[in-house]
């Protein structure tokens, strides 16, 4: 792998031959540091990193939500995928450029980490994730 | 940043699916507005809108109230439900009882209670089978 790169979301584009489906006016002055692939939800909160790109086959309004509040800066669906126009009106409601490749998740992954852009840094394991839990309110 | 204490309420109907998110985006402005700095309300809303996702999943509604001040933001989920019966296997990464309808909607990691716990700087969760859960968390300000 070359060393870590941050990409513009126009560089994203390219290396994924994405369609944009909004936020095109954004794309030249975006970056991206990291980058991440998954369809749960959860999963993407437990390990998403600011300033990252996120792929998902989950085309709903569900992930344009998840993204939001992750603060991620760009949504690329795989293998084709599109939201409805309710999810396209809320990402640009929410300023979140949304991006459709026609590759597979693996490939997607594959070329955006090959062009250099690393994946999210783990977060550290919590002093507290083995506590037990407080019960009391 | 403001100086005063403040408190808003927000209601959260279960099984709204199309609806879910909504408040802990609201939240989230909100505490833009306020001037929290960015990882506190970043840690506030990951932790908000897992509770509020476990609320349309698993109960039928919520209140959601959201206490702020200087020093932080506090937040209590109280919802009228099923209630969890095991509290620790419900905390444990992995743990679900989504259905396949919710999994293919994303959920169903069993990532949501431990998202909340990991975001927070005080976590408790309460809970009475038949009747409700109420989880609470503070995220001080940094
Ligand atoms: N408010 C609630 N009322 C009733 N049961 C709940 C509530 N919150 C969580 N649970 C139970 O605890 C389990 C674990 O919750 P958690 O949020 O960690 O994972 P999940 O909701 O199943 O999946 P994810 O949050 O990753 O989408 C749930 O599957 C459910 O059985
Ligand atoms: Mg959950």
């Amino acid at each position: 792998m070359t060393p870590a790169v941050k990409l513009t979301l126009a560089e994203v584009c390219r290396v994924l031959e994405a369609e944009v489906l909004t936020g095109g006016e954004t794309l030249d002055a975006t970056q991206v540091t990291v980058g991440a692939g998954a369809d749960l939800m959860s999963d993407v909160l437990a390990f998403i990193n600011p300033e990252a790109v996120l792929l998902t086959g989950l085309a709903n309004v569900q992930s344009i939500r998840t993204a939001v509040i992750a603060d991620v800066k760009a949504l690329v669906y795989v293998r084709g995928k599109q939201p409805n126009a309710d999810g396209v009106a809320l990402a640009e409601e929410n300023g979140l450029p949304l991006l459709c490749t026609p590759l597979t998740m693996y490939e997607a992954c594959g070329r955006l980490y090959q062009a250099g852009l690393p994946p999210c840094l783990l977060p550290p394991r919590c002093a507290h994730d083995n506590d037990e839990v407080q019960t009391g309110i | 940043m403001t100086t005063t204490k403040f408190r808003r309420e927000f209601d959260v109907v279960g099984d709204d699916f199309a609806g879910a998110g909504r408040v802990s985006t609201e939240i989230k402005a909100l505490l833009k507005r306020v001037g929290y700095a960015e990882q506190t309300i970043r840690r506030v809303a990951i932790a908000v809108f897992e509770a509020e996702m476990n609320v349309v999943m698993y109960a039928r509604r919520a209140r959601i109230t959201l206490d702020m001040d200087p020093e932080g933001v506090r937040i209590l989920v109280d919802d009228v439900g099923p209630g969890i019966p095991d509290i620790e296997v419900a905390m444990q990464e992995g743990y679900s009882t989504a259905t396949d309808r919710m999994r293919q909607m994303g959920f169903g990691a069993g990532m949501g209670l431990p998202n909340i716990r990991r975001n927070a700087d005080e976590f408790a969760i309460e809970s009475e089978v038949n009747s409700g859960t109420r989880v609470r968390f503070v995220v001080h300000a940094r």
